[in-house]
């Protein structure tokens, strides 16, 4: 594919979908189970944690991690398919 | 061998290697001190930006917070971590792409605007110079502490080290003095932790150890004992919260946003060599970052187990060595009101007899769980490290907005690159002496106005950029009134109810219920929505602009 107009509009279309779906989960992790959902989800238990307490000091900061991970190896590769990375 | 003799050693030798580092990386041109010749890799820059972006608070304060606020205490711990997922995905980058020096340099291009360049000058250095004064701060209550000399001593040690490579070294020097600085630092603040693990649950892993059972009882967990010990005394369990869940909300969104807009924490994405760096390099700076921020509430439940455990009810003749140390710096303080010698802790204001600053949690916490000396005098140095990198940071990105920003891009665009240089160096030796000189001499509101860096850098700068990236039809009559309007009531909320009336903060009188902290939220949807309404209704930006914003999205032109 080479860089006209039209594949750039592709590649950057790609990008925000992706972009929606991360920051989906971002929000739903963190603002959803670790505020919104808290109390419901301290009803549930894993060893000596209440879920929901667990999402706001530690499991949502772990999935912060993941999707910036899940990130990079999507664009590296979107980058490859478009043409686009610097090597 | 003594506390002290440890602290001379270990402060003493990372001083020396912070030194050495500085005069290894001296920056020969503009370019090197303002982005570290944009050659830094990307497991380097995530380590310094990591650095960099943990300060004092971060470090001495945050365990102790949280420690106080219990399962509240997440707003600090998802808000300071949350935001790298922005920057990652939604700043960084793009604005390596961009490929200048600094966020108000962005401002002005993208907006074709002196006007938004100078309004992006002015809040840059505003929030750093705010949050500068802390560091200082920090830096002189550790010497303070650990090595017993005067808090102003303390401050000017602090400040010839800052000064000797931030100045020498530029961004460049900064940069790997914060490499060896995230080392000092992250190792100084799990060490205990691991120990304190270790010691009440059996756990080499605090983050898994707090979730634990207890050694000494089996069958109940740390934090179930410790929902009861403070139900016992009055308090709320520990793992509920007392904010509302709006103000909680806010909260956390106000703190992201406003990591992702801080000046500087997103020029270090400006020193990497390629797009596809910046996005590893947030990836590394948030792993880093979480190291530290998982182990946190780890240590803060840890801390006020034992706390609560090692003075509640007990002899005031028969307390540890720790609490008289503290007792006279005047972090704790104990009153005995009903004279029966004894010690009682407790949430009822009349009956509770003692007051713990909550910066002593970290501290304190090694010398309380009776941990070895060197362990103790570690932390001093870790505290350190955390203060001086963030305030290198700061301090560059002062010295760059006045050398560059204004000097170069607004009233003397012929300056030669030697004397740009130079410019750099001494506003950075200038905003050095400022910056110490607040340390010293604390304003009452230092404390108070870190809710105005977060606040402002969410309501300004962030809207700006994102939309710079993201919108095509955002011109600068747009960007420029979004950025106004959301500073603007962003700063007269927070002084309303922090200076002008200090007696009406209460969550009655709040908008929405949205404390002073989380209110940048608010000021940031507005600047969305009025830059949206103003640039629909002004001309488009021109054709050169939109062809920088094609440029920026993708990391290479065929």
């Amino acid at each position: 594919m080479g860089n006209s107009q039209n594949s750039l509009k592709k590649y950057w279309r790609k990008n925000i979908t992706y972009l929606a779906i991360l920051l989906s989960i971002w929000f739903i992790v963190s603002y959803g189970c670790g505020i919104l959902f808290v109390d419901e989800l301290d009803l549930i238990r894993i060893g000596g944690f209440k879920l929901g307490f667990w999402f706001a000091q530690q499991g949502s900061i772990y999935v912060f991690v993941v999707l910036i991970f899940i990130y990079v190896i999507l664009m590296n590769k979107l980058d490859k398919k478009f043409e686009v990375d610097e090597d | 061998m003594e506390i002290q003799t440890w602290t001379y050693i270990l402060v003493a030798v990372s001083f020396t290697l912070y030194i050495g580092i500085a005069i290894w990386a001296k920056a020969g041109t503009t370019s090197e001190f303002y982005v570290a010749g944009k050659g830094v890799s990307p497991l380097a820059n995530g380590m310094a930006t990591a650095a960099d972006w943990m300060s004092a608070a971060s470090f001495i304060g945050m365990a102790g917070i949280i420690s106080f606020m219990g399962r509240d205490g997440s707003v600090y711990l998802m808000g300071w971590t949350g935001g790298y997922v922005l920057l990652a995905l939604l700043l960084a980058p793009y604005l390596r792409k961009f490929g200048k020096f600094t966020v108000p340099d962005f401002v002005g291009d993208r907006y074709y605007s002196q006007t938004a360049r100078i309004v992006a000058v002015l809040c840059a250095i505003f929030i750093s110079f705010t949050y500068v004064a802390g560091q200082m701060r920090g830096v002189g209550i550790v010497f303070s502490r650990f090595l017993e000399v005067e808090i102003a001593t303390g401050v000017l040690i602090g400040m010839g080290i800052v000064f000797f490579y931030a100045v020498l070294g530029g961004m460049k020097g900064i940069t790997y003095t914060q490499v060896a600085q995230y080392c000092v630092l992250i190792f100084a603040y799990t060490v205990p932790a691991v120990f304190i693990s270790i010691m009440m649950t059996g756990n080499p892993i605090p983050q898994l150890g707090f979730g634990s059972e207890l050694v000494n009882e089996t069958g109940v967990s740390l934090l179930d004992k410790l929902d009861g010990l403070s139900e016992a005394l009055g308090f709320k369990a520990y793992t509920s919260g007392n904010k509302s869940t709006i103000d909680v909300f806010f909260i956390t969104a106000a703190l992201m946003v406003g990591t992702a807009g801080l000046p500087h924490v997103i020029v270090r994405f400006f020193t990497v060599p390629k797009v596809r760096d910046a996005r590893k390099s947030a990836l590394y700076a948030l792993i880093f970052i979480a190291i530290l921020y998982t182990t946190a509430p780890a240590i803060a439940a840890f801390a006020r187990t034992n706390l609560i455990l090692s003075v509640s009810e007990r002899p005031y003749s028969d307390v540890p060595a720790w609490f008289k140390n503290w007792e006279n710096t005047g972090l704790i303080q104990f009153t005995d009101k009903n004279n029966d010698g004894k010690i009682q802790y407790v949430k009822d204001a009349t009956k509770n007899e003692l007051m713990i600053d909550r910066d002593i949690i970290v501290l304190a916490n090694p010398e309380i769980a009776r941990l070895p000396n060197w362990v103790i005098a570690l932390v001093a140095a870790g505290g350190l490290a955390a203060a001086l990198s963030t305030a290198a940071g700061l301090l560059l990105v002062i010295s760059t907005s006045i050398a560059h920003d204004l000097l170069k891009k607004s009233f003397k665009p012929d300056i030669s690159e030697k004397g740009e240089l130079r410019a750099a160096r001494i506003a950075a030796g200038f905003a050095v002496v400022v910056a110490g000189y607040f340390g010293i001499n604390p304003p009452g509101f230092v404390a108070q106005v870190v809710a105005f860096a977060f606040g402002l850098a969410a309501a300004s700068f962030f809207p700006a950029i994102i939309m710079g990236i993201f919108s095509k039809r955002m011109n600068k009559e747009g960007a420029i009134t979004g950025m106004v309007v959301g500073i603007l009531f962003t700063a007269s909320y927070i002084i309303y109810f922090k200076f002008v009336s200090p007696e009406n903060n209460t969550s009655k009188n709040w908008l929405f219920g949205i404390s002073p902290e989380g209110i940048g939220t608010l000021g940031m949807i507005l600047n969305f929505v009025t830059s949206t309404a103003v640039a629909r209704f002004t001309a488009k930006p021109p054709k050169e602009i939109l062809e920088l914003v094609d440029k920026i999205r993708i990391p290479k032109e065929g």
